[in-house]
């Protein structure tokens, strides 16, 4: 390309970008790129970087590395495999943080800043412009916890789906797979530990739990499963996999006493 | 004119010039099925000594080691006699210009079986469809790892309906896995024209209906990299192509 080409565009760029900056919606909430992006530079740029490439400069010293937004790729969502994510989606994630890692919970921004962050993130990868999200998971009503249905969830977890496999027989992480799992940037990731984990990455109640299930997370060797399971058996593993915490029949016992 | 910047390439293209002075022109009309008795035929070897695969351990999944009586090895580098080499990409990497193709309507098809993709490789057309098939009786889960396209990861239980589903823009090629069965691993490479092939156990390949002009042709291995030439391709001519690997940079 000859040097004015260069130069027209890059006036181009600077002509097109900014009709081309992504706002938010949440709720009733519009986010808005222009306050995002200083609220990106005062908390988010220090692991996430300057280019959203999550490169920023406390990445090196981060196990798992910041989020590279200029991917598209996000670990929880409610839409299919593959699909960017809803702008809830985002919201959630930057309010809940990622358990495990070093992303905190943004709770002490206002939800017109979070909302904000969710428009000024979106202009790093061109796919929130280019692409559609994919229709969001139905999360249809829970069955019952009993247990009959843990242990339906027991014969998908051992042997039918293969979830031991990564995550181990009594939910450890230390499948005979896990030590060999990597994320999409080659670095080593560890299944979770359901055996200690108080909290999960996607969130904590049952429903996040199916949502994980039926969305896998991108980027990370957890698949979706929405092609395998039904809903009532993506339910039944929910139920099984709360049982994987030791401390899980003191928490049935008491929590019957209260009833 | 302000031209988006990816479409510069095709400025260059309109240059190309075939053997006999014509130029190239800039989208060209040309269907997949048109025949034209022209194009290109060869081998693929591999020259030296042929890296070691290693033997698979699949105690990970007894469902997968009890298919086989004989654990099966890695197979990164397929040789057979006088250094055949297989499950190479051949494939016009400059030159094709952006003529019009049609997608094929048969989807290219991975099967899942014996605990490994067969095939290994496979290309296929951008928006053509791709379809995996889980023949096995466990659990596998499919994980495309894209540079260009969008990254997914499905699982497939025994009994499951084939996947079906394409890719968006050109890439060679995009490394496949199985996160369950860490030992299973296959290629895609999703090309924007009909003008590729996969090489098979004997090395050969065939480039069918390659209209005259001037291309450059490649050859991609998974592990032992790329090899490029330059070919004239004449009216009515299938034209003799080699390519020769060595095993650099191979422990």
């Amino acid at each position: 390309m000859s040097i004015s080409g260069v130069a027209l565009s890059s006036l181009l760029f600077l002509l097109v970008v900014p009709s081309f900056a992504q706002d938010s919606r949440i709720g009733s909430l519009t986010g808005d790129s222009k306050r995002g992006k200083k609220l990106y530079q005062r908390y988010c740029i220090g692991c996430h970087g300057q280019q959203g490439d999550g490169l920023g400069e406390n990445a090196p010293y981060l196990e798992p590395k910041p989020r590279d937004f200029t991917i598209g790729t996000f670990k929880c969502r409610s839409t299919p495999s593959g699909s960017v994510p809803l702008d809830i989606d985002l919201f959630n994630t930057i309010g809940r943080g990622i358990y495990s890692t070093a992303m905190p919970p943004w709770l002490p921004l206002t939800r017109q800043q979070r909302a904000d962050l969710v428009a000024y993130i979106k202009n790093f990868s061109p796919r929130f412009r280019e692409e559609k999200p994919g229709t969001p998971l139905d999360l249809p009503q829970e069955t019952p916890a009993d247990n009959d249905s843990i242990n339906r969830g027991r014969e998908l977890y051992q042997t039918t789906i293969k979830c031991a496999t990564c995550h181990g027989k009594e939910g450890h992480g230390d499948g005979p797979s896990a030590a060999t799992l990597t994320d999409r940037k080659g670095d080593p990731i560890q299944p979770t530990n359901f055996s200690t984990a108080t909290r999960f990455k996607c969130g904590e109640s049952n429903p996040d739990l199916y949502g994980v299930l039926m969305t896998g997370m991108d980027g990370t060797p957890m698949p979706s499963f929405s092609n395998s399971l039904k809903p009532e058996q993506a339910w039944d593993l929910v139920h099984y996999i709360r049982t994987l915490r030791p401390d899980w029949h003191e928490k049935a016992k008491n929590a019957g006493a209260k009833r | 004119m302000l031209l988006p910047y990816g479409l510069r390439n095709d400025d260059q293209e309109s240059a190309t010039t075939t053997s006999d002075g014509s130029a190239i022109s800039r989208g060209v009309s040309v269907s997949s099925d048109t025949a034209t008795d022209s194009g290109l035929s060869g081998k693929v070897t591999l020259s030296g000594q042929a890296p070691k695969n290693k033997v698979i351990n699949m105690a990970a999944d007894p469902v997968c080691s009890k298919l086989h009586s004989e654990p099966l090895t890695t197979e990164e580098v397929v040789v057979g006699p006088e250094g055949a080499l297989a499950n190479v990409i051949v494939y016009v990497s400059e030159g094709a210009g952006n003529r019009t193709v049609a997608t094929p309507k048969e989807p290219e098809v991975i099967e899942q079986k014996g605990c490994r993709y067969q095939p290994r490789v496979v290309a296929l057309q951008v928006g053509q469809k791709m379809r995996v098939v889980n023949s096995d009786a466990t659990t596998h889960n499919i994980h495309p790892i894209p540079a260009n396209n969008r990254e997914w990861n499905e699982s497939q239980a025994p009994g499951v309906p084939p996947i079906e589903t394409s890719f968006g823009r050109e890439e060679i090629a995009i490394p496949v896995k199985c996160n369950i069965h860490p030992w299973m691993k296959g290629y895609i490479a999703v090309l924007n024209h009909p003008y590729f092939a996969i090489t098979s156990k004997d090395g050969g390949f065939v480039l069918k209906d390659l209209p005259p002009g001037n291309y450059m042709i490649t050859a991609w291995h998974e592990r032992l990299g790329t090899l490029n030439q330059k070919v004239v391709i004449v009216p009515k001519e299938m034209k003799k192509v080699e390519f020769t690997f060595k095993p650099q940079g191979v422990s």
